[in-house]
């Protein structure tokens, strides 16, 4: 196999990390809904919470995404 | 990628001279950018908003008074929510963060223009920034007491040896993801949007059919704008949130 082909594949697969952090963002903002309905009245003060637990669940995402661009032009 | 015919969706992010000393030579060159101009033109925007805005410091604010001090009393909000009163000693470097990033979001969804954060060399030298701002003023602040960060109390001794690396590496890997969440969102974005608009001019050459079925790619790109919009704001308020939250570390670091 061509090196070029395989940086390409390798590539692809390292974004299979991010259906990890997709699974993780859509369970916070799930579970902050479901919480958020039950009661709405404190909902308002949670979003900080709500917007720090998806920007260190995203980053794991991101580090895929790091690692796919690492394999393309690294 | 180089055929002419293609969209490339790349292209956008280009830097340019816009005119440049020296380097004729090889040598050393100093050079005005495009990226540079967008610099200028997010902190001169910024400037003159809240300059003019707030110069006639009205009792009862006009309108464009009460947005700057909504801006104000939000990020102030933020900061005392994470950092504490004492945080707000950081608070107008928070502000500019915070504003220079929205801003310059901002005025990258303008056709055309430059967005200064999709480049990692920027979002890197701002998360920089933060991370030595933490570093520094932690070590100030607390003496070696700002070890402590690394040291969760309450947890039994043979935990702590594999605690201990984690959260190390932990802090070590923030400047990466706090510059990479930045660059990848806005880059991304902005590639998709490319990529939509591509298909558009693609499927509109082929044809009446081809017109009608362009529209499909043109209702995403106008949903895929506003979801731009969204992010891009997202993004600043993310990046200030993180930046307080680092900066509370370095003001209590025991957890």
């Amino acid at each position: 196999m061509e090196a070029e082909a395989a940086k390409y594949i390798g590539a692809g697969i390292a974004c299979v990390g991010m259906a990890g952090a997709a699974i993780g963002v859509g369970n916070i903002f799930g579970n902050f809904l479901s919480g958020a309905l039950r009661n709405p009245s404190a909902a308002q003060s949670q979003f900080g919470n709500l917007i720090f637990g998806f920007a260190v669940t995203e980053a794991l995402g991101i580090f895929s995404f790091l690692v796919a661009l690492l394999a393309l032009f690294g | 990628m180089a055929d002419p015919n293609k969209v490339d969706p790349i292209h956008q992010f280009n830097i340019e001279n816009i005119f440049a000393i020296g380097g004729n030579d090889g040598g050393f060159q100093l050079a005005f950018t495009n990226s540079a101009l967008f610099m200028a033109l997010t902190v001169g925007a910024i400037s003159a908003y809240l300059i003019l805005s707030t110069s006639g410091r009205g009792l009862v604010p006009n309108r464009a008074q009460v947005l700057s001090e909504m801006m104000y009393e939000f990020v102030a909000n933020m900061v005392r929510q994470s950092a504490g009163t004492e945080g707000m000693k950081f608070f107008p470097f928070v502000f500019s963060l915070f504003m220079f990033v929205l801003v310059a979001n901002l005025l990258g969804m303008f056709p055309f223009f430059f967005t200064v954060t999709s480049h990692i060399i920027v979002t890197f030298a701002l998360a920089m920034l933060v991370i030595s701002t933490v570093v520094i003023y932690g070590f100030m602040r607390n003496g070696f007491g700002f070890l402590k960060l690394f040291v969760p109390s309450g947890i039994p001794a043979p935990i702590l040896l594999i605690v201990v690396p984690i959260e190390i590496i932990s802090f070590l890997s923030r400047p990466i993801s706090l510059s990479v969440r930045l660059f990848a969102n806005i880059l991304a974005g902005h590639i998709t949007l490319k990529v939509f608009a591509g298909f558009i001019v693609t499927l509109g050459s082929m044809g009446a059919l081809g017109i009608l079925g362009a529209a499909l790619p043109l209702f995403m790109t106008v949903a895929l704008t506003a979801l731009e919009f969204l992010v891009a704001a997202l993004q600043a308020y993310v990046f200030a949130v993180l930046t307080s939250m680092y900066l509370n570390d370095a003001i209590h670091p025991g957890h």
